[in-house]
């Protein structure tokens, strides 16, 4: 790049494109969009990987995460301190994972772990209150959501523990029609 | 927790002394954070780790000391663990199941990586002890608290070996078995660099091991290979480097060529990835047809306009002098009359010339090939996207089974990115949610059935009445503009003319809604009425098309009829002519008749008139669909948007409201005129262009029109469960519209005087000659051979008995996966039977549950202690923990079991006083909870 601003070295770039499922383009443009969160805050210049973290309330001021239910969980699952503050790696890494391109198993795991909102790696009936909530907006009677939730518990749970495990929730989720189209997010 | 760390290693480096340099190892600095959270979160887990790493830097010999000297370590650590866990229960949670989220993948990558690193590491490092125990006190003091774990480590230690190797002499000290080891590894880690970004890791750390991967393989390839070898090795590895920079660079540029990115994902945030869907498609269309028009006119229109006979020069290329005078009026043009008909877009224009041009090319042999291979290269291509499409949706699970967990963990569409979108989505997914809880509730509600079934078979009549009465009217207008034909132009009306791609239009716009309402009366669920709706009109499309191909293959033969009696005539007139002319002149050479190219007596030509009939269908088509968005869509957006001020009714939210955007509609449009455009192509060469154009048009007005005046659904139902249903609609079209362009090239003779096939039999015939004539003459006789019934048939025989033979391999692959999955089941119920009632039912599998500890502990060699108290104590809660991994993975069992070891083996150096007995019951409440999450990891 011969313009007069380098964002990113070569090395970078090839090492990003290793490391994600982008183009050169696509992760200059990942950085233009990273930088427009906070000008202030993300320098230009990324060429000597500067530790600088734009925080969750930024983040999901972005129009691709804006109207999603769970945008604090998303963010918060790629974030590298669970508090939703996002370096320019772990941007890359949120868009990676939710591109088109990424094979359904990373998805799988991704999905595990923005839908377990308490963090114990299940998703017990607690994260899916929560999750029914956030899609329904809430207007679901408590007794309607018990009822959803047993039911899918029921339909997912094949060790009978009452919470969905990662294995439960991968083979539910491996065979959903709608998983991969849904799940994804274009940059 | 940078102290405990410290203290850790500082124990480690006193202990173990100089082998301590890899202990210390644990990848990079944010890797040994990690892990050390991971250390407070889980004492079995951390336990595992540093056992992890000890088989991976111990030799053999001194694993003995060395553990020894680990338990000392240990307790100190589980005892700040303790504190910790009480201090913060929660926050351990959290982290150790982000933490292990990201273990649980690379275990089982760095498990296989380190077992056969494990094999490649130690087979080079016994060799470079001595090496390394000069070089030991410096390293070890240099890398003391830092880096790397065991693969590092390993790493490392082959870096220090060929490093110092290669500086003494390299041919001599790697062996074979060395070069094999270290082929392996490279191997490895390329492996690694090209999945890794499949890995659920933190990018820091998959930056991290790219980098190191990477300058492992920049550092070892070139030592691999000897002497003559090494400098080809060389180079082939920087040729694999280069076409691997030359395909990323590619890639790069391919997805920098595919158009309308940005304007589909505005489409997308705002309707959602089911309108974006039928974009996508249309794109796809698009370029499937931007290809056949490569062929189309790269073969066969360009040759034509460069290297044939210009315009005016023969009957076939000039307008016959009756028409003259309006060829060039805009009616008749608009009409594909006047020029237009005798241009290049049309069939009839070609020349039968063989061959063509300085270069000799064989156009007629051309047009055909081009014509057939259309539909080879499409038929390959709707295959292939379907194929692929069918890997990637998903597979196998039986309607209904996961219908709460679906809704709730896949409904919400991430691509979402417009308020009011998502506001409809959660109303939907609320509704959808509302619906399922009542049909759970009460399968059933059968009030009246009867009076449902008759409705449901009367709106099937109807329907079938309509369907019905739309073919004949199509039939009967087809008919009657036969007649229309035969009289003159100037009787007949603007409609007259074009009545039949009226007709076809209107009855396209009116049957869809008029099927909507009748199946109002079926009372269906939304998903079921979708495709009833889509499977009617696509029979009412399929009906039309076919009924207006049935008539016009009446208008073709009485074509041929009326064409036969002029050639008769020609050549009736030509021979009188040639006898006039001979006895006039009274010599045998005779020049061709000197008429005027427009006055010459020719024939309707068939081809033609077909063509043209689907280019007026396709135009009529295109313009229906533009005006009924301009309209319907347009028009009623701004009169509801601009009215509304001043109208008694909210108009927004009442009774026209905003359109909302037909995508099953749309798709199904989309794949007719498809069909369409594959049938006329081989009559109207220019048709492909043309559709080519319409398609750009269409993409860019209906994005307009979508994003200006539709409304997001306010139900959103998938129309199927992946796009391949669209395909397999497209593939049907595709063979209906092969049928009866095939049926035409082999059965109807061409016409006498126009189109590149003039002069034959048959369309196939100039392959026949070009075979006799071109090619060498034994290609002639296979040829022969081929087309021999007695060779036909074997081959269709062997078609059918493979096409057996797979079925029946299918189907015992199907029988082989219900089998799995009904083991699975079983597994899984057993499991849940343990769980639920810890004593097994089954004797024998208990004594196998006694005896797994045991056996398990073998790997981890020689000074295994007998199984220590607390494991009997605590048996009831340990057992099922050993089963989990029995059960559900086979293969992990040894892994987990040995990993879970050195747990046991703590405490009882330190004497089972505050953990041991007692403490059993009086450990109580909280650690409970910790113990079964720690139960549930070491399965995965």
């Amino acid at each position: 790049m011969g313009n007069k601003q380098t964002t990113f070295t070569d090395e970078q770039l090839e090492a990003y494109q290793d490391c994600t499922f982008f183009t050169r383009k696509e992760i200059l443009r990942l950085h233009g969009r990273y930088r427009e969160l906070a000008p202030h805050l993300v320098p230009l210049d990324y060429t000597n990987n500067p530790d600088i973290k734009v925080p969750l309330t930024l983040i999901i001021t972005m129009p691709e995460l804006k109207e999603n239910p769970f945008r604090d969980r998303i963010v918060e699952t790629f974030s590298e301190d669970g508090q939703g503050n996002l370096s320019f790696n772990d941007f890359v890494d949120m868009f990676s994972a939710l591109c088109e391109t990424s094979p359904r198993e990373l998805k799988t795991i991704y999905a595990f772990k923005i839908y377990d909102f308490n963090r114990d790696n299940f998703i017990c009936k607690e994260d899916m209150e929560k999750t029914l909530n956030k899609l329904t907006k809430g207007e679901l009677t408590p007794e309607e959501v018990t009822l959803v939730c047993d039911k899918a518990i029921e339909e997912a749970d094949l060790d009978g523990d009452n919470k969905l495990s990662f294995a439960d929730f991968e083979n539910m989720i491996s065979k959903a029609p709608d998983f991969l189209s849904n799940f994804h997010i274009r940059i | 927790m940078p102290p405990k760390r410290k203290t850790q290693t500082a124990v480690k480096v006193e202990d173990v002394g100089m082998e301590v340099d890899a202990v210390a190892d644990s990848g990079s600095e944010e890797e040994a954070r990690r892990r050390s959270k991971n250390r407070r979160a889980k004492p079995q887990r951390r336990a595992k780790q540093v056992s992890d790493d000890e088989e991976d830097e111990e030799d053999d010999d001194e694993a003995q000391r060395k553990r020894g000297r680990k338990k000392k370590a240990r307790p100190r650590d589980s005892d700040e663990d303790d504190e910790e866990d009480s201090r913060s229960v929660k926050s351990k949670g959290s982290k150790a199941s982000r933490r292990k989220a990201a273990k649980e993948e690379s275990d089982e990558e760095s498990e296989e990586d380190r077992g056969k690193k494990k094999k490649g590491g130690r087979a080079v490092s016994k060799k470079e002890k001595e090496e390394q125990n000069q070089e030991k006190k410096g390293n070890g003091k240099g890398r003391g608290g830092k880096d790397k774990d065991g693969e590092k480590d390993k790493k490392k230690k082959n870096g220090r070996m060929s490093s110092s190797s290669g500086s003494e002499s390299d041919e001599e000290s790697m062996s074979e078995g060395e070069i094999a080891a270290l082929k392996e590894q490279v191997e490895e880690k390329k492996k690694l660099i090209a999945t890794l970004r499949n890995k659920p890791w933190r990018m820091k750390r998959r930056l991290v091991l790219l980098k190191e991967a990477q300058e492992f393989v920049e550092k070892f390839e070139g030592a691999l290979g000897k002497g003559k070898g090494r400098r080809l090795y060389a180079f082939k590895v920087m040729m694999t480097k280069k076409l691997i920079k030359f395909k990323r660079d590619f890639e790069n540029f391919k997805t920098a060529c595919i158009p309308w990115e940005r304007k589909i994902k505005e489409v997308e945030s705002h309707f959602g990835s089911s309108v974006a869907s039928y974009f996508i498609f249309l794109r796809w269309m698009y370029g499937l047809n931007l290809v056949l028009f490569g062929f189309m006119f790269g073969l066969v229109v360009l040759p034509e306009v460069l290297m044939g006979l210009p315009y005016g020069s023969i009957p076939r290329k000039t307008v016959p002098r009756e028409e003259q005078p309006t060829a060039m009026d805009f009616s008749v043009l608009f009409d594909f009359g006047g020029y237009c008909k005798y241009s290049i877009l049309f069939y009839g224009y070609y020349n039968n010339l063989r061959t063509i041009g300085l270069l000799q090319f064989r156009l007629p042999l051309s047009y055909l090939l081009v014509g057939v291979g259309i539909f080879g290269y499409s038929l390959m291509v709707v295959i292939r996207t379907m194929a692929r499409n069918s890997n990637e949706g998903g597979d196998g699970a039986e309607e209904g089974e996961f219908t709460f967990s679906w809704k709730m963990f896949t409904s919400w569409d991430y691509l979402i990115g417009n308020p009011e979108t998502a506001d409809n989505k959660f109303a939907s997914i609320t509704t959808s949610f509302k619906e399922s809880i009542v049909d759970e509730q009460e399968n059933q509600k059968d009030e009246n059935i009867h009076l449902r079934r008759f409705l449901r078979v009367l709106a099937n009549v109807m329907i079938l009445c309509c369907l019905g009465g739309s073919g004949y009217l199509i039939y009967f207008v087809v008919k009657r503009s036969q007649e229309f034909a035969e009289m003159k132009s100037e009787d007949l009306s603007w409609f007259e003319k074009n009545e039949v791609e009226f007709v076809m239009s209107l009855l396209g716009l009116v049957c869809p809604p008029l099927f909507e309402t009748i199946a109002e009366l079926e009372d269906y669920h939304p998903r079921i009425a979708l495709k009833w709706q889509l499977g009617r009109i696509f029979a009412l499309f399929l009906g039309n098309l076919y009924t207006f191909l049935f008539a016009l293959f009446d208008e073709v033969t009485a074509k041929l009829e009326s064409e036969k009696s002029i050639k008769n005539a020609t050549e009736w007139a030509l021979n009188e002519y040639y006898a006039n002319y001979s006895s006039f002149f009274n010599t045998t050479d005779i020049p061709p008749p000197a008429v005027n190219p427009a006055d010459v007596v020719r024939g309707p030509c068939w081809e033609t008139g077909v063509g043209i009939e689907f280019v007026k269908l396709i135009v009529s088509d295109m313009q229906v669909t533009y005006l009924t968005i301009l309209i319907g869509d347009f028009v009623r957006a701004v009169i509801v948007r601009f009215l509304n001020y001043c109208w008694c009714w909210d108009l927004e939210a009442g009774f026209p409201s905003y359109g909302e955007f037909d995508i099953s509609g749309n798709v199904l449009g989309l794949v007719f005129n498809q069909g369409m455009i594959w049938m006329g192509a081989f009559y109207a060469p220019g048709l492909v262009g043309l559709n080519v154009l319409r398609l750009l048009c269409s993409m860019y007005y209906q994005c307009w029109a979508v994003m200006a005046c539709n409304v997001p659904h306010e139900r959103v139902f998938k129309a199927s469960r992946s796009n391949n249903f669209y395909m397999g609609l497209l593939l049907l079209v595709l063979f209906l519209s092969l049928l009866p362009v095939v049926y035409t090239i082999m059965t109807l003779p061409p016409s006498f005087d126009c189109g590149p096939f003039s002069g034959q039999e048959k369309m196939y015939d100039v392959v026949m000659e070009t075979i006799e004539q071109d090619l060498p003459s034994f290609i002639g006789n296979i040829f022969t051979y081929a087309t021999n019934p007695g060779l036909i048939m074997p081959a269709v025989l062997l078609m059918v008995l493979a096409i057996y033979y797979l079925n029946a391999v299918s189907k015992g692959y199907q029988q082989a996966n219900v089998d799995l999955k009904r083991k699975m089941q079983m597994a899984r119920d057993e499991e849940k039977n343990r769980r639920n009632n810890k004593d097994s039912t089954n004797q024998v599998m208990k004594d196998l549950e006694d005896l797994l500890p045991n056996k398990s502990l073998i790997p981890p060699p020689t000074d295994e202690e007998p199984p220590p108290p607390d494991v009997v104590i605590e048996k009831g809660s340990k057992s099922p923990k050993t089963k989990p991994g029995a059960a559900g993975k086979g293969v992990n069992l040894q892994k987990d079991v040995s990993l879970a070891a050195p747990n046991p083996r703590g405490p009882v150096t330190r004497a089972p006083g505050p953990r041991g007995g007692p403490p059993g019951n009086a450990r109580g409440p909280q650690p409970g909870p910790g113990r079964g999450r720690g139960r549930s990891d070491p399965r995965r």
